[in-house]
């Protein structure tokens, strides 16, 4: 895997915004101009190009060929790696914690049994 | 991202590791999950295939535990460390060392429980002491997961929140 950290970080720090993950779903259904891409917010086209600079130097989105339109598009890829990067130890988790929800239910109905055992014994 | 269980899973800085989970039981009982041999072994197994032979706790600080696993190849896997801090049933703070770190250094766990309406939010927060040693960490335990398809990085799209978008109001 060719990514280095700082690349990773820039990345990571890139995903970690609400806007900049919308723009990208929008961008997973095809290339779009700037102008498009801003439509959606509440928010003026410089602030959407700031978003989309992040993205670019993330490695996330690139430019397309069209000069006159400039469209973005999504660098699957990288999406990608960063996901990959984090999804082994996230199932490894997901996995210890599904088993640990069957545990503690099994704990909690033994108490509550307990409990009404004690009760009927007080009776 | 999508996931039922709400589970989060986090960097933060350059040398940690979050994670998040809401479980729906009193914090006294997680922390006993959290803390008892028997209860321990039955759900920290990791991917399928494992299962804990060892896991001994002595719960004070100062004291040590010892977590041995096996997989049914006869591959073992240990870690070990001392507890910092143990203060039932809402934190515990350890230091971990795997057997044949591939990493250097000890890292420093600690585990908060936070207790709401009868659900426990669970925070696991691994530091690490470098950032070399937490990214080798992820991205050994990513090589040994499954490669992600383009069909789960497309899941993964369409599971991003897309706040006014047109695509998303089915939803």
């Amino acid at each position: 895997m060719g990514m280095t950290a700082e690349r990773l970080d820039a990345t990571f720090a890139a995903l970690a915004d609400p806007t900049r993950r919308a723009i990208l779903a929008r961008l997973a259904s095809g290339e779009a101009p700037v102008t498009e891409l801003a439509k959606p917010f509440a928010m003026s086209q410089p602030a959407i190009s700031k978003h989309l600079k992040v993205l670019e130097r993330a490695g996330l989105v690139s430019r397309g060929q069209d000069a006159q339109r400039r469209p973005r598009r999504l660098e699957a890829k990288r999406l990608a790696e960063a996901s990959q990067w984090l999804e082994g130890y996230r199932e490894i988790w997901e996995a210890n914690f599904r088993r640990l929800d069957t545990l503690l239910d099994k704990l909690k109905t033994k108490e509550l049994r307990a409990k009404k055992k004690r009760r009927g014994r007080r009776k | 991202m999508k996931n039922s269980e709400g589970l989060q899973l986090t960097t933060r800085g350059d040398r940690e590791i979050v994670i998040t989970r809401e479980f729906d039981a009193p914090r006294r009982l997680v922390f006993e999950a959290f803390t008892k041999p028997e209860l321990v072994k039955q759900w920290l197994l990791g991917p399928p295939g494992w299962s804990m032979p060892v896991c001994e706790i002595d719960l004070r600080v100062g004291g040590k535990y010892r977590y041995v696993w096996r997989h049914a190849d006869g591959r073992e896997m240990g870690i070990g460390g001392v507890y910092r801090e143990v203060a039932p049933p809402e934190r515990l703070v350890s230091t971990e060392v795997f057997d044949e770190a591939w990493y250097p250094g000890e890292a420093v766990g600690t585990l908060v429980l936070a207790e709401r309406g009868g659900k426990t939010t669970v925070t696991q927060t691994i530091l690490y002491q470098s950032r070399e040693a937490r990214d080798g960490v992820l991205k050994s335990d990513m090589e040994k997961g499954v490669a992600m398809s383009y069909d789960r990085l497309a899941e993964l799209l369409a599971s991003l929140p897309a706040r006014g978008m047109e695509k998303s109001a089915g939803d």
